[in-house]
């Protein structure tokens, strides 16, 4: 198979040999490590491992028993390198395998890799041109294990890696929730023939089925029907014809439909049943549709005969004849709702082109335990899922297609769900699907368009000492503005299009150019001004009644909340007048009744006893954690509520990292006994959340914090700001009471919901249980 | 068969069948009227499956016809009563004995009607009248042709039920009524499927076995057919391969089930063969396949992997991809019509017998019998399934067959034009 496809290719007169673009393609070379290789019929999927170097911003407390001066910073930023890790898989044509190897010889420098695994059928072809090449030795392993290895690894690690294909639809893939737990579920890969492997476990699978009708029937014997000779050809072939002029059809034979069987006119009684005649001819469109539903039609029938058999629901289909293709992911879903009579849904990966080579890289890097980490997907380094539109020509598909590439970074820590989530299996963090909702989605991709001349130029003010800064942040601006554009035609390239993942999506791309935390400076400054009224807005709470306490200090929160620079309404008004104070913001406030308006139960719930333990995510640096959060923590503490502060791990926008609240918090201890005795007692913990994200997904968190929240029986979750809150969120249910405060700062998402800007959301929850309880 | 074949045939020999009828009818009428004796005794003698036989009162009057018209094959069963007495004959109309005499003096009608000589069954007794039971077909696309005939023969005077199934029945509805004035009693396919096949099996359950098997399928030197008794047959997995197939879960003669079905059937293998070799019937598709070697056409797994997939079981003659070969230019110019053919066949018949393996595990029935005319003269399709069982099932499964193949849909027509409550 793999000669013929490359014989092709050669006849169609594609180049041999391109020229490759280093700091696109192949990239971290010089670090790479443990190479696998996966030689498919007519794609090669390279994976290594390679270490990232980038800059990341560290902040370090000033020794503070020395006298105070005025104007002198809270903390230091310094700029440091840092370590990370990241999985580079690149896919390619195979007719480029030469130049790819040669490219590669070239640039491996400090290697110590001696071997590289190989899977795929094309494996042993090419065997003694990547030793050759390469000089590493080819070490093979089996297929099925790869492919099930590596289809593990994408389910676990990356969201939105499954989906539903719906060719009707407002938006033909509809991604799925990861599911805490995985297994089992089966897979049929469809290469030249059709494997059916029942997945039960990390290291358990058994293939119990197969069937030799696959993409090689659809290609060999379409090739026969049609004397066209690739595949891509005879899909488009078949995305032209008319099957029912080929086949026989129950209403041929009927007349109309079968009723009593309830099989209707129009369903295939007999595949090619017309074409047993000499006297007419064929179009290949027709043959060519004809033989495609046949084909998917029986692996749809075999996939539903086996599910049922062994009980199963989750059913992935992969193999070349699925791979993106927009026609076979559409017969074969119908397929199987028509055999299963829309129990079961076909599900698709949006990766699973590379699963054989994620599983042999991982059978490799077994010493170095992948999989006790967690990884996420670099938008930045990723190309998305291709435009899979029918009506791209063939060539132009596959030219597109040529180098495909998926990154992955470790994460520093290992994410869990949060154990507070109501049900964590149909927990969606993001609250509107920007691929289904084309209004919003047209919306956010203009407005983060708009705001990315603002975030280049804060993006060099950050770095006024390092070189090359305005070009690193030209090309950041590119290649943000790029990713939009492809978003704009192709929403659903990640998984599900929200206002988090392109928020997610631009950090990658600042952190990608070396701007790993462009507002370091103004979060210092903010922070430094916003210290030096914290103690006269405590003593300000202090002279007021309990209730009128309560009211001002979810108004101090709401204030605080509206310093926001991730919100552009927000971060003009911050750029032209820093000034704008907190009293002004409390001004600009929505009067009650808010938007939302949960407070008359809040404060009931106030006069009750106090809550065990208060997990707190919070959002800004400077006001909104000074002046907003602390004096409202101080309440909480000073109820006998424990409090566990989660803020990010890593930096985004102006949210305040954990590095900078323990810096914050010990200031503030300094200044404030409540504080400091519960540090001191330990009532009051600071946690890292696992994210660098101005949005929380609850499903991805750091099993520290998880711990903490278990260990401490929290029964209030507050959430807090517009990212957190609203985008995510919004819905979460959770299984303790729970609270999602924020100030609408962006009119046309406060006009969407029934609002003006400044709008306040209060919403209080209590689950239904405790409720009831309460009763 | 064209149309024009039927009607000079027909036209040009109605008179003198019409003669030759009349003077076989007076020799035969004594022979039949003591062989209904014999065929009683059998009757009553035999097993109490013999349900299917009507009681003799509320008889409907000659010509019994059992009609069956599918995607491809249309199949016709006629009683040809042969206890007829003079008193009868006399009475008999001169349209019914041209009938009887076209039918049963002709092997062949037209250019593609053909009667199945080897499958009559001769004495058999139905609604107390003894006779023989002929079989003929012809294709779905001579319809026009044979209702012409019909017309020709003024069918409709004999003031006859015409019982039909096959989605035919359905579609051919108005022809029937238009061109030759005939209402068809219109039966559902499967009904009469599981009812013929009930009733031959009946009936012949003294005579030369109607069920077989083939005893070592594995082993192409060996394999034997060997005569299968049908008793106590529930549940029973049937698997019907006409243009495309059905698969019914069988739990009695009245409880069954259409479990599932699949289009890949032998309409497929006949029209692929056309498309692949321009052969034009499904004789000389099998033909062709008979002299055919599949292994240059399809993918094995040896060719993959070199020998057996041990990691999972998987011998290397397998086929790991039907018409794998084909991907590739080189392979596909080394290539003859006949392999093409044969590998259709392979293709076609390892798809039904997977998909009726995996209904034989979901409904937990380890007896499935095959019918319909792919079988017929199909001895290769047959082995192949038969072997597929076996070896797929590490022998839990058992592949029977039925002599009359593909008929069963038009005698169990034909049962129901004699059930009274019809």
């Amino acid at each position: 198979m793999a000669d013929c496809a490359r014989k092709g290719r050669t006849r169609d007169s594609m180049d041999k040999s391109i020229t490759l673009p280093p700091d696109e393609i192949f990239r971290n070379l010089e670090n790479a490590k443990r190479f696998a290789i996966d030689i498919g019929g007519s794609l090669t999927k390279l994976a290594y491992y390679s270490t990232v170097q980038h800059k990341v911003a560290k902040v370090r407390s000033f020794d503070h028993t020395a006298k105070e001066t005025e104007g002198d910073p809270l903390y230091e930023i310094s700029v440091q390198e840092e370590i990370t890790a990241r999985l580079h898989f690149i896919k390619f044509e195979n007719t480029y395998i030469e130049t790819c190897l040669d490219f590669i010889k070239d640039h491996l420098v400090n290697t110590e890799t001696k071997v590289i695994k190989a899977t795929g059928g094309g494996a042993y072809k090419f065997k003694e041109l990547i030793e050759k090449k390469l000089r590493l030795k080819v070490d093979k392993e089996d297929e099925m294990t790869c492919l099930i290895k590596g289809c593990n690894f994408v389910l676990r690690n990356i969201p939105h890696e499954a989906f539903v294909y719906a060719k009707h639809a407002d938006s033909e893939f509809r991604f799925q929730n990861t599911h805490p737990d995985i297994f089992p579920y089966l897979l049929i890969n469809i290469g030249s023939g059709v494997s059916i492997v029942k997945v039960e476990s990390e290291d358990k699978f058994e293939r119990i089925g197969g069937s030799s009708i696959g993409g090689g029937t659809f290609w060999g014997l379409g090739a026969l029907l049609t004397k066209t000779k690739r595949f891509d050809e005879l899909l488009q072939l078949a995305s032209r014809g008319q099957h029912s002029s080929v086949d026989m059809l129950v209403k041929d034979i009927y007349g109309g439909a079968y009723s009593s069987l309830g099989l209707t006119g129009d369903l295939i009684a007999s595949s090619f049943g017309k074409s047993a005649t000499t006297d007419k001819e064929f179009s290949k469109e027709d043959m060519a549709k004809s033989l495609l539903h046949m084909i998917s039609n029986d692996i749809g029938q075999l996939a539903c005969l086996y599910a049922r058999l062994h009980n199963l629901s989750r059913v992935y289909f992969g193999g070349f004849f699925i791979r993106g293709h927009p026609v076979t992911m559409h017969t074969i879903t119908y397929s199987i709702n028509f055999f299963t009579k829309g129990e079961v849904q076909a599900l698709f990966l949006r990766h699973e082109g590379y699963l054989g080579a994620i599983g042999a890289f991982l059978k490799g890097a077994e010493e170095d335990n992948p999989n006790q980490y967690s990884w996420g997907e670099n938008y930045a380094g990723s190309s998305g899922l291709m435009s899979v539109s029918p009506d791209l020509n063939p060539m132009q598909r596959a030219r597109s297609g040529t180098f495909d590439m998926l990154e992955m970074d470790r994460l520093e820590r290992q994410l869990v769900n949060l154990p507070l989530l109501q049900d964590p299996s149909s927990y969606v963090p993001d609250t509107v699907d920007l691929t289904e909702d084309a209004l919003a989605r047209e919306y956010w991709l203009s407005c983060f368009e708009d705001a990315l001349d603002g975030v280049v130029k804060r993006a060099v003010a950050s770095q006024p000492d390092l070189p090359q800064a305005a070009e690193r942040a030209e090309k950041f601006r590119q290649k943000y503005l790029h990713k939009l554009q492809t978003l704009r035609h192709q929403p659903f390239a990640y998984g599900s299009l929200t206002v988090r993942s392109l928020l997610d999506t631009r950090e990658h791309c600042l952190n990608e150019f070396n701007f790993p935390d462009p507002y370091s400076k103004v979060k210092q400054k903010e922070n430094d001004v916003a210290l030096k009224y914290f103690q006269k807005v405590v003593m300000s709470l202090e002279k007021l009644s309990w209730e009128q306490r309560q009211f001002a200090l979810v108004k101090g929160l709401l204030a605080g909340n509206v310093f926001d620079w991730g919100a552009k309404a927000i971060s003009d008004v911050l750029e032209s007048d820093p000034e704008f104070g907190f009293e002004e913001a409390k001004r600009q406030l929505q009067e009650r009744p808010w938007l939302v308006d949960c407070y008359n139960e809040w404060l009931e719930r106030l006069k009750g006893p106090p809550h065990k333990c208060a997990l707190f995510f919070v959002d800004n640096s400077g006001i909104d954690i000074i002046l907003g959060v602390f004096p409202f923590v101080r309440e909480l503490l000073c109820r006998g509520t424990e409090v566990v502060l989660a803020s990010n791990s890593g930096p985004a926008l102006n949210d305040v990292t954990n590095s900078e609240l323990q810096i914050l918090t010990e200031r503030i201890a300094a200044m404030d006994s409540v504080i400091q005795t519960a540090l001191k007692e330990d009532k009051l913990t600071l946690v890292q959340s696992g994210s660098s994200s101005p949005c929380l997904d609850l499903s991805r968190l750091d099993k520290a914090l998880a711990t903490v929240v278990l260990e401490r029986h929290t029964d209030l979750v507050v959430i807090e700001g517009m990212g957190r809150a609203i985008h995510t969120n919004y819905y979460a249910m959770l299984n303790c009471e729970s609270l999602k405060l924020a100030v609408i700062k962006n009119s046309w998402l406060a006009e969407r919901l029934g609002g003006k800007i400044f709008s306040v959301v209060f919403k209080y929850e209590v689950p239904f249980k405790s409720q009831e309880l309460k009763q | 068969m064209k149309q024009k074949d039927y009607h000079c045939e027909n036209g040009g020999a109605t008179k003198t069948e019409l003669e030759e009828a009349r003077e076989r009818e007076a020799t035969a009428s004594p022979a039949s009227g003591s062989s209904m004796m014999t065929s009683a005794g059998r009757a009553s003698s035999s097993n109490a499956r013999r349900t299917a036989e009507p009681p003799v009162k509320s008889r409907p009057p000659f010509p019994w016809f059992g009609l069956d018209i599918g995607g491809t094959l249309v199949k016709l069963v006629y009683f040809e009563p042969k206890d007829i007495t003079a008193e009868e004959e006399q009475e008999e109309v001169e349209n019914l004995k041209s009938i009887r005499k076209y039918l049963t003096s002709n092997v062949a009608y037209g250019s593609t009607g053909i009667r199945d000589v080897h499958l009559e069954l001769k004495e058999l007794t139905l609604c107390g009248r003894t006779g023989n039971l002929h079989f003929i077909r012809f294709p779905t696309q001579d319809m026009h042709a044979f209702l012409q005939m019909v017309r020709q023969k003024h069918f409709s005077s004999l003031h006859t039920t015409l019982c039909a199934t096959g989605g035919g029945a359905y579609k051919f509805e108005p022809d029937f009524r238009m061109m030759a004035n005939l209402q068809l009693l219109k039966l559902d396919e499967l009904d009469c499927l599981v009812r013929g096949i009930l009733y031959i099996d009946s009936v012949k359950s003294n005579g030369p076995s109607e069920c077989y098997y083939f005893e070592n399928p594995s082993d192409p030197e060996h394999c034997i057919q060997k005569p299968y008794r049908l008793e106590n047959p529930y549940p029973l997995l049937l698997v019907n391969i006409g243009s495309g197939v059905s698969i019914l879960a069988v739990y009695s003669e009245d409880n069954y089930r259409r479990v599932t079905g699949t289009s890949l059937g032998g309409g497929t293998f006949l029209g692929l063969c056309c498309l692949l070799t321009g052969c034009s019937t499904f004789e000389e598709a099998l033909d062709m396949a008979s002299r055919g070697e599949s292994t240059r056409v399809d993918k094995l797994v040896r060719d993959i992997y070199g020998g057996d997939y041990e990691r999972f079981g998987l011998p290397g003659w397998a086929v790991a991809s039907s018409f794998g070969n084909m991907m590739c230019k080189a392979k596909q110019e080394s290539v003859s019509k006949e392999d093409l053919a044969r590998a259709t066949l392979v293709t076609i018949t390892n798809n039904i017998g997977s998909i009726t393996r995996m209904c034989a595990l979901n409904e937990n029935i380890e007896r499935v019998v095959f019918v319909g005319n792919f079988l017929r003269v199909n001895t290769l399709s047959m082995k192949l399934l038969a072997y597929a069982m076996e070896y797929w099932s590490k022998g839990q499964l058992k592949a029977l067959f039925l002599q009359h193949e593909g008929y069963f849909g038009a005698v169990g027509a034909l049962l129901e034009l004699l059930n009274p409550s019809t």
